[in-house]
């Protein structure tokens, strides 16, 4: 698919995020446009537009004064047909007004305390993970640190709060893969489809309504209300897709990179390896130098930023990870310094939508790499050219063989 | 010194929360609770800086 392409011309004038090139070259070609053209356009995809700096993109994040709508929030070629303010995924494609009062109903579920609580059943998963990869790194000397051990982690942890079997991983990857890389879904039976799969799980639960405080977040989401009224199916359906979607690829990625940094700096994964208190400050570090996910917008109505005449439905890319560089916002932005100790980063977006799984995927990636470094030790890239990165809004690695190296 | 926090500006980030639980607390929302609504002891001087200059909302800050 990637090979259709048609090659970019200038960054500043014909972008593609969904280009090979951008998926290589991306920190490069953004710092380029920061200098050059802080807002870069493309008339790919029916008109879109790039802010690079870190206040553009804060300032389009925050959307004060609702020039922008999250109606579509992953680019795509034919853009959603639900309407603002609700969107087809509460609340990440929700506007003023109903935005709030979505995002409030599962403020609950994702705040620090509940997440800590799942922090045990995640670190039996990546041990788990860690038993197996190891074994195969004893048979054929690597394994693969992205599909064998980050890939599944958000995936088994998810399907844990929603209550869906563990076995369905697989199913989850086919659905949001076709979601994100095909967004208007064709030709997929229907058994096979995302809908389809929810509808079932939530009518079983509609069958076997638990007590309040017991039921997983399915449970949750058909327990609460909005506006006075009980959740509609496709409100339930869309959120509980959104989870799914909004947590997988994006974790995934966010470890994957924590991984292939340390795997090619041995003194970074010794100091995280040797040193608990430089933890907290490396993981936001991670965060902050690998941020994973670009966000779209809609332009809401005609207006002009810096002079680019941005026209109502153009799509506006949020690049967080373009932000987290920007020299304005941070000292030696382009340097990873593990125990940065000023460090404002947007990976996790700015404002109004900031990430509702924040507290989730932090306590994931700090898992994860604390079993990893103390399962490996030490570990080492196979290859740099067999590393491969994902192309599009979420950035980070899809296939990482590493290998690990014997203890002295 | 005194934090100056501002709920309105604050988005849940828990940054502060994890750099100085001794300074912020978190509501079942997770949104943050300052714990001390006076001056700040000598010795968590350097911790409340660090909530200032991670908090990516601008919600925090030092006033005399
Ligand atoms: C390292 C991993 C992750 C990163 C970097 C990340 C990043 C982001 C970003 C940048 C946004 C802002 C969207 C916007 O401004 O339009 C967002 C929103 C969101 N994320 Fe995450 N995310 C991660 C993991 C997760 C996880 C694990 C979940 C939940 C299972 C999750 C659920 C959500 C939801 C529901 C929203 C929408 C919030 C709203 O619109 O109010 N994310 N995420
Ligand atoms: S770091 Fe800032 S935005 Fe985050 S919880 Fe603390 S005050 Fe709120």
């Amino acid at each position: 698919m990637d090979a259709e392409k048609a090659p970019v011309a200038d960054w500043k004038t014909d972008f593609d995020h969904t280009h090979p090139d951008y998926a290589a070259n991306a920190h490069q070609i953004w710092d380029d446009l920061r200098e050059e053209c802080p807002v870069a356009h493309s008339d790919r995809f029916g008109g879109m537009w790039l802010p690079t700096r870190h206040e553009d993109i804060a300032a389009i994040a925050k959307n004060e004064d609702g020039l922008y709508t999250s109606r579509g929030v992953v680019v795509s070629e034919i853009p959603p047909d639900v309407p603002a303010p609700i969107g087809y995924a509460p609340p990440i494609t929700s506007d003023a007004p109903f935005h709030a009062p979505a995002r409030k109903l599962l403020l609950g579920p994702f705040a620090p305390r509940q997440i800590e609580a799942l922090e045990p059943f995640t670190r039996e998963c990546c041990n788990s993970l860690m038993d197996v990869a190891l074994a195969k790194s004893g048979e054929q000397g690597w394994f693969d640190a992205a599909i064998d051990y980050s890939q599944n982690i958000p995936v088994r942890v998810i399907a844990h709060m929603l209550g869906l079997p563990p076995e369905d991983g697989d199913k989850f990857r086919r659905f949001i893969h076709n979601i994100i890389e095909n967004p208007v879904q064709r030709d997929i039976p229907e058994e096979d489809t995302v809908e389809w799969y929810f509808d079932q799980q939530i009518a079983q639960r509609r069958a076997n309504p638990k007590p309040p405080g017991e039921g997983d977040l399915i449970d949750h989401l058909l327990s609460v209300e909005i506006f006075g009224e009980p959740l509609g199916q496709e409100h339930v359906r869309g959120t509980v897709v959104l989870l799914l979607v909004a947590g997988i690829d994006t974790t995934w990625s966010s470890i994957g990179s924590a991984i292939w940094h340390l795997a090619q700096n041995p003194d970074d994964l010794a100091r995280y390896r040797d040193d608990p208190a430089v933890r907290p400050f490396a993981i936001e570090e991670f965060l902050r130098a690998y941020a994973p996910v670009t966000m779209a917008r809609m332009v809401a109505e005609d207006h002009e930023l810096h002079g680019c005449p941005m026209k109502k439905d153009d799509w506006v890319l949020l690049p967080f990870p373009a932000g987290n560089r920007d020299p304005e916002a941070f000292e030696d932005a382009d340097q990873f310094i593990i125990d940065r100790q000023k460090n404002r980063h947007g990976a996790f977006g700015l404002g109004i939508h900031r990430c509702l799984g924040s507290n989730l995927a932090r306590m994931e990636l700090s898992v994860a790499l604390d079993v990893f470094v103390e399962r490996a030790h030490d570990f080492s890239l196979v290859d740099p050219a067999t590393v491969r990165f994902s192309t599009g809004q979420i950035r980070g690695p899809r296939e990482l063989p590493v290998c690990v190296n014997p203890n002295m | 010194m005194k934090i100056n926090y501002n709920r309105e500006l604050c988005q849940g980030h828990n940054r502060c929360y994890m750099l100085a639980p001794e300074i912020f607390d978190v509501d079942d929302e997770g949104y943050a609770v300052l714990k001390i609504e006076g001056e700040i002891p000598a010795e968590l001087h350097d911790k409340a800086q660090l909530c200032v200059d991670n908090c990516p909302e601008y919600a925090i800050e030092l006033t005399e």
